[in-house]
């Protein structure tokens, strides 16, 4: 059966006859969001799933506080902080298996890492020496997007065409709220829902971009309705409930591999840091707000549920910080080293072929470096 | 080298043979667009593929151009060749946001970890009749952008054999079809079409020793014209096509003008900011010593696209490009 012949026809009829073309009621989001931890939901939750989260939220959240400080000692160009939004971040790369695809944007270097991308490696867009520094390939994962939503088309198509070949990969799109604003959001969910594309869009519902907060960005119900005018399934979710998250991903996943189409998922969460380190908050929000959101934090969330199952006590929980301790200290060790810089290769992956004209200009640089290494001798000599 | 000719063949036609002949060489090879399928678009280039190789191969996608251009940068990261259409050369700016920011830029990004082998073809140029928005140059903006390349046949042959190595490149190539040269017949065999110069080489569509004209696309057979009718004025031009954009033939277009000392460049594209302004410092930085007059531009004005009525005396004519070759200070000569 064909994606149209599945999707059943939408043609027009003359008047009066029109029917709608599905029943939108199954694709509306729930009034509330999903939440796990902390309701009676949580007693069916996994045990090592939420141990295995535990761990993840525990170095994420470290991770985050490690590369910050780095930022302000100049080793990082600015870190985007994910801190608050660790469960999210988390749950989108534990919901994939390995053959899938994660789209990330700017602001999730820690669901890169949590994918298995070497945690320096995550880091060379923040930290200026390339563009991006992991092989897409090695653990599927694209580079990070800074161009707001326009990673979503590439997922969208990456899924589409893995379909076509009869791979039931699938692929998982990360996109902000102030994203959602943007026309690629609606062309990649649009797209993604004609061709019935096996995708999943996560949008985190952080309640700013950078400084304009969720109600100058859309009039929308919320932005899990947004589904419903595509003709997908909207999920809303509590985003900082790591259980939950990865629970609705996850049937959203299996849903997609399974021929059923792609799903929004919104994780309603909080940015509990400033856009980045060069962002000043307090411009444009109060502490009150801050500290509510604090009292919701994801990592304690999990912690209290494993702590009153019995399921980790205090030497589980320094052993978690150790190991997060260890990630971090391996972090800063490697981020202190400069790294190493070819100006040459600026040339060498423009083209597959190099042009004429990039051999004269990498002929041009390579003199001037051979210049300033001249005087640079020079000036050695002189001093001795 | 040689073809038997059988019948004319137009250029439309060569395009779409180049297409079917790319599809069913390599599977990855994928084409989609608006219209593409069912129509087989609507200047008829895409006919019979949707047929031929099914919905899936040959796609009618949603009218959303960064939709189209964003999924098929998705589709070649999974090892997929798309060949994408633009409607119109003005239809194609809503996907130039995924064209800069990401199919000019993901080779480079991944440090060639992850190529986008992607065909953009963009039906372009005036003189068509087509009102707003149907008929814009958009050559420069596409020049302006490293990573990608910029591609137009301005010939039957070089319409096939162009959009096969376009097809076959690792590297996104914005291919750029002259419409206006569509319906142009070329004794061309399409059971044996001709191996053509490959993609980053100038042609010399017609020896000459008094003055270069430079040009590619729509203009070339133009140029062709002037330089039949500048023989009557005791001139023998030489007609360079340019046939890429990007990489530019340096080597070929300096050599025509050491040869002749006499350069005009013809495009329909805006003269301000436009291709004749980059390859006019070229040759002059190049070519200086050989010049005996400044390289002269011919060129669509500095004015939105006119209304059809009007747009004969937007286009560069013959008349416009024997004046430029007339200012070539000639008297300076002897």
């Amino acid at each position: 059966m064909t994606v149209m012949e599945q999707r059943g026809a939408y043609r027009p009829s003359p008047p009066p006859a029109w029917q709608p073309r599905m029943d939108p009621a199954p694709l509306l989001p729930d009034a509330e969001p999903y939440r796990v931890l902390g309701t009676e939901a949580a007693a069916k939750a996994d045990p090592d799933l939420l141990r295995r989260l535990y761990a993840q939220l525990v170095r994420g959240r470290r991770y985050n506080t490690q590369a910050t400080a780095l930022t302000k000692q100049g080793r990082l160009a600015v870190y985007p902080s994910s801190t608050g939004q660790e469960a999210c971040e988390v749950a989108a790369a534990l919901a994939l298996e390995e053959r899938d695809w994660l789209f990330p944007s700017y602001r999730d270097t820690l669901a890169v890492v949590a994918r298995g991308v070497d945690p320096v490696e995550a880091l060379t867009l923040l930290r200026g020496d390339w563009h991006s520094g992991y092989d897409p390939h090695t653990h599927r994962v694209a580079p990070l997007s800074t161009p707001l939503a326009t990673q979503l088309p590439h997922a969208v198509g990456l899924a589409h065409a893995a379909r076509l070949k009869g791979d039931d990969v699938v692929a998982l799109a990360l996109v902000g709220d102030g994203g959602t604003s943007e026309g690629d959001f609606h062309e990649a969910l649009n797209f993604a829902a004609v061709w019935q594309a096996p995708v999943v869009f996560l949008v985190q519902n952080n309640g700013f971009a950078i400084s304009v907060p969720l109600d100058k960005q859309t009039a929308a119900p919320s932005l899990a309705h947004k589904a419903v005018g595509y003709g997908m399934p909207g999920r809303l979710v509590d985003g900082n409930d790591a259980a939950a998250v990865h629970e609705v991903l996850t049937d959203a996943v299996r849903h997609a591999r399974a021929g059923g189409g792609p799903t929004l998922v919104e994780a309603v969460t909080y940015r509990i840091e400033a856009h980045t380190n060069a962002d000043d908050a307090t411009r444009y929000r109060g502490d009150a707000e801050v500290e509510a959101w604090r009292a919701h934090d994801p990592v304690h969330l999990v912690e209290r549920e494993l702590t009153a199952r019995g399921l980790l006590d205090e030497a589980g929980i320094e052993a978690a910080r150790q190991d997060a301790e260890e990630m971090a200290a391996d972090l800063r060790t490697r981020m202190n080293r400069d790294p190493e810089l070819d100006p040459m290769a600026l040339f060498d992956h423009v083209y597959a072929e190099t042009t004429a004209q990039l051999r004269e200009q990498r002929a041009l640089l390579r003199a001037e470096l051979e210049a300033e290494q001249d005087r640079h001798d020079e000036q050695e000599g002189g001093a001795r | 080298m040689t073809t038997v000719a059988v019948k004319p063949a137009t250029m439309a036609q060569a395009l779409t043979r180049a297409m079917r002949d790319a599809m069913a060489a390599d599977p990855a090879v994928h084409v989609m667009g608006e219209d593409v399928g069912t129509l087989g678009g609507v200047f008829r280039v895409t006919d019979g593929l949707a047929k031929e190789f099914g919905e899936d191969r040959c796609t009618d996608t949603p009218l959303a151009e960064a939709g189209i251009l964003g999924t098929a940068v998705g589709m070649a990261m999974y090892g997929l060749r798309p060949v994408v259409e633009m409607q119109f050369d003005a239809f194609a700016y809503p996907a130039f946001e995924q064209l800069i920011s990401h199919v000019s830029r993901m080779r480079n990004r991944t440090r060639g970890r992850m190529p986008l082998p992607i065909t953009v073809r963009v039906p372009y140029g005036g003189g068509i009749g087509g009102v707003e928005h149907h008929s814009d140059s958009s050559e420069a903006y596409y020049m302006a952008t490293p990573g990608l390349h910029v591609v137009t046949p301005a010939t039957v042959a070089d319409a096939y054999g162009l959009l096969r190595q376009a097809i076959a490149s690792d590297d996104p190539v914005v291919f750029l079809e002259p419409k206006r040269l569509y319906w142009s017949k070329d004794s061309w065999n399409a059971d044996r079409p001709t191996e053509v110069e490959p993609i980053g080489r100038a042609v010399v569509r017609r020896p000459g020793r008094s003055a270069t004209l430079i040009t590619y696309g729509p203009s070339l057979p133009v140029c062709l014209e002037a330089a039949e009718a500048a023989q009557a004025e005791g001139w023998d031009l030489e007609v360079v096509d340019l046939r890429s954009l990007v990489p530019f033939d340096d080597e070929t277009v300096c050599a025509a003008v050491r040869r002749t000392g006499r350069a005009v460049v013809v495009h329909e594209s805006t003269g301000f900011g436009g291709p004749g302004g980059e390859i006019a410092a070229r040759i002059t930085e190049r070519c200086f010593h050989h010049l005996e007059a400044p390289v002269l531009r011919v060129a669509g004005f500095d004015i939105p696209y006119p209304p059809p009525m009007l747009e004969r005396h937007h286009l560069p004519g013959v008349d416009r490009i024997l004046d430029a070759v007339a200012r070539l200070q000639w008297e300076a000569e002897g």
